[in-house]
């Protein structure tokens, strides 16, 4: 896909960006991995030109069966963001010291699955419960750089043959800063819901059956500390595509850069 | 007065309507192409094929005929012709997102015409299995300012894409590649307006009865491929969109697929569908409501809820006002500086006046507004007199009263002590698209000539063609 980048600033944005030239984006049917992420390398990352960040440190998919995404009110997510699938889960998102490392498996997980459904009489316009089963499944940690600002948590199921619907996906990054950056916003979206956390404190919960939409939530103020900060999400998908868009914006909506992104 | 306020501005335009102002007969369709008037008549096609008819653009009931079923039509005139466009759908999450766009040409509408036959639909665009597009949910703008004929498509399950078709045929345009426009949107459409090219796209939850979340939303730009930005700078590839029609109002939830009428200057309409219509059962029907435009982005007007107001006159902002004498409000003056205790006094009433006003026809005019009994009106929908795209016809009466607004012979205005649903006593109201409103009546005796309530002066009132450019022909319900 020729995706062009997209590198106006807000200012420019407000005050009619449609007067400059513009490259049509014309449309890619394919659908490789590659198309989507790299690798991230050893060498620290900066936000993009929006502020979007890129790297990130990505867990397989959790299965998690559900109706539909309309399901996804702020308790069901809270509950379906607790739940520990694995020891020291969460002390693995929120330890420097303990953070996963890119290629780290976890084994033996147990998750819920989804009985296959009957589709031959086609979609069903109100989809009932799943019915679950429990299966022990293998989980991997991937240290990825987007190819995209937003973050196409689908493509990375699908592109390594994972489960795409019903799913859990877990982020976590590291954001390195020269000094103490104040009063900045962490801005997200994503399909569908989400809940993110800055150094372990709830930054941001984005409940109901969402579109992926550039800065639709934003957390209270706060502090970017002077060395590294962790940056961890967790988005649940039902059906449709799924992905996310994360930066850091400023008191006036701008976007904060001055920090460089490692998953470590 | 009863203070129920439409005020024209913005805030005003976002609040909510009752779903009494809602199309009637049977309007129940899922994903309604843009509404096309073919010899008189109104027709929109739906989800699975066939559609809906209306006489008057008010009353609506199946019988519209579209084959091929599939998804989300959409449909232009071109010329004397119309080009249908439709999806054969690969099923969605059961079957796979390898959709077709296909496009049909008819002379006519009207299903009972001998001139009524569909060519054979042509395949104008696909998505293959799993790609980042799902290729149904088609919609058309022919560019008034080229005569291009483009073409979007779409849904959530990743881009909406444009290509262009040729207007002569409705196949592709050889050698055109698809442009990606917008992430994660359905029920795409794109519109035309001076010197912007907007693109409106759903958001939100879709099927789900009064629970749909749907709700539509739209970026601009200045070249047709885009990119499409929002009002606050965000790229519709990347999410962005600025409400147009949101979630909910009052009974109806769920907005979804977009289409738009332009009748004449200044007079728009905008078509979808409300997933769940709590008035209905729930079901999905067929909305009709104004387009207004506000600082250069569509937002979805609101009809005049039957209510009291007073008439304003944008031209000079006096009140609509029978012309009786004005009475003096009954009210001692308290001296300044009295130290007396503050009362709540109570606004004239109607009673204290109405009979010093004359009892047969009497005229109207415009004055200072004050709150008085001759210059409070009271819109009333008449839905078992009919209507029109704008919806119910109405009455305007004097409050607490029957006397009624009429036209009367030689383009002129007064009211009548009765109101006897006579034609010339039924009004149209359209919300314009600078968010004031035009009155209509139905009929105006000796006359054929489409007129509306229009000022001749500060004060005085009369029939006349309508003019978007003239503040003259311009009201306000307050």
């Amino acid at each position: 896909m020729n995706f062009r980048k997209t590198v106006l600033s807000v200012g420019l944005a407000l005050v009619g960006v449609a007067a400059f030239a513009q490259t049509p984006r014309y449309a890619d049917s394919d659908i490789n991995f590659e198309k989507y992420f790299k690798p991230a390398t050893e060498t620290p990352a900066s936000p993009d030109a929006q502020g979007f960040i890129r790297r990130w440190l990505m867990l397989d998919p959790i299965s998690k069966p559900n109706r539909g995404n309309t399901v996804f009110i702020d308790s069901y997510i809270r509950d379906a963001f607790a739940r520990e699938y694995y020891k020291g889960q969460f002390a693995s998102m929120s330890d420097l010291a303990l953070l996963p490392k890119d290629g780290q498996k976890i084994k033996k997980v147990v998750v819920d699955a989804q009985k296959p459904v009957d589709l031959s009489a086609g979609r069903p316009m109100f989809m009932a419960e799943p019915e679950l089963i429990q299966e022990k499944v293998t989980l991997t940690w991937h240290a990825l750089d987007s190819n995209f600002p937003n973050v196409k948590l689908f493509r990375f199921a699908t592109g390594q043959g994972l489960t795409r619907y019903g799913v859990i996906f877990n982020v976590v990054t590291v954001i390195n800063c020269d000094e103490d950056i104040e009063n900045v916003r962490l801005a997200t979206g994503s399909n569908s819901a989400s809940m993110w956390w800055v150094n372990g404190e709830e930054a941001v919960i984005m409940s109901g059956d969402r579109r992926m939409v550039q800065d639709d939530c934003a957390s209270e103020r706060l502090t970017l500390h002077k060395g590294k900060n962790i940056l961890r999400g967790a988005i649940i998908n039902g059906p449709g595509m799924s992905d996310m868009i994360v930066r850091f914006i400023d008191e006036a909506g701008n976007p904060v850069k001055n920090f460089t992104v490692t998953t470590k | 007065m009863k203070t129920t306020k439409i005020l024209f501005g913005t805030a005003a335009i976002l609040l909510s309507a009752a779903s009494a102002s809602a199309q009637i007969g049977k309007p129940f369709i899922h994903d309604p192409s843009t509404i096309m008037e073919c010899d008189g008549k109104y027709y929109t096609f739906g989800t699975g094929g066939g559609g809906l008819i209306s006489a008057d653009g008010y009353t609506w009931d199946g019988g519209a005929v579209r084959p091929g079923g599939g998804a989300a039509p959409d449909a232009v005139k071109i010329g004397d012709r119309y080009l249908v466009g439709y999806s054969a759908t690969g099923g969605g999450l059961g079957g796979g997102h390898a959709g077709r766009i296909l496009t049909m040409w008819n002379k006519t509408l009207d299903p009972n015409s001998p001139d009524f036959a569909y060519s054979e639909p042509i395949q104008v665009a696909e998505s293959v299995v799993d790609e980042d597009c799902d290729a149904i949910d088609v919609s058309f703008l022919l560019d008034p300012t080229t005569g291009r004929l483009w073409c979007t498509y779409g849904t959530y399950f990743g881009n909406i894409r444009l290509v262009e078709l040729d207007p002569k045929t409705g196949a592709r345009m050889p050698g055109n590649k698809a442009v990606d426009v917008a992430i994660d949107c359905e029920a795409s459409d794109l519109i035309y307006k001076d010197g912007w090219y907007y693109l409106l796209g759903t958001h939100g939850t879709c099927c789900d009865g009064v629970n749909s979340t749907y709700n539509i939303i739209c970026g601009r730009s200045r070249v047709v491929t885009g990119p499409y930005y929002d009002n606050m700078g965000r790229d519709m590839m990347l999410g962005g969109g600025k409400m147009v029609i949101g979630s909910g109002r009052e009974r109806t939830f769920g907005a979804g697929h977009f289409g738009r009428m332009v009748e004449e200057e200044g007079v728009e309409k905008c078509s979808f569908h409300w997933e769940g219509d709590l008035d209905r059962s729930g079901r999905s029907v067929l909305a009709v409501e104004p387009l207004v435009w506000v600082n250069g982005w569509p937002v979805c007007g609101k009809k005049v809820q039957d209510g009291e107001y007073s008439i304003q006159s944008v031209r000079r902002g006096y009140g609509l006002e029978l012309t009786v004498d004005f009475q003096r409000a009954n009210i001692q003056r308290v001296a300044r500086g009295a130290d007396v205790p503050d009362v709540a006094l109570e606004n004239q009433k109607l009673a204290e006046v109405i009979g010093t006003w004359p009892t047969g026809n009497t005229e109207v005019r415009c004055s200072d507004y004050m709150n008085r009994p001759h210059q409070n009106w009271v819109i009333t929908s008449v839905p078992e007199l009919g209507g029109t795209i704008a919806g119910s016809y109405v009455k305007i009466t004097i409050a607490g009263t029957n006397r009624a607004l009429a036209a009367k012979a030689g383009a002129e205005l007064e009211t009548v002590p009765e109101f006897t649903g006579a034609d010339e006593q039924l009004w149209r109201i359209d919300q314009l698209t600078d968010g004031t409103y035009r009155l209509s009546p139905k009929a105006v005796p000796g006359c054929s000539e489409k007129l509306c309530l229009v000022c001749t002066s500060d004060s005085n009132v009369s029939l006349a063609k309508f003019d978007m450019n003239s503040d003259n022909c311009k009201w306000m319900f307050e």
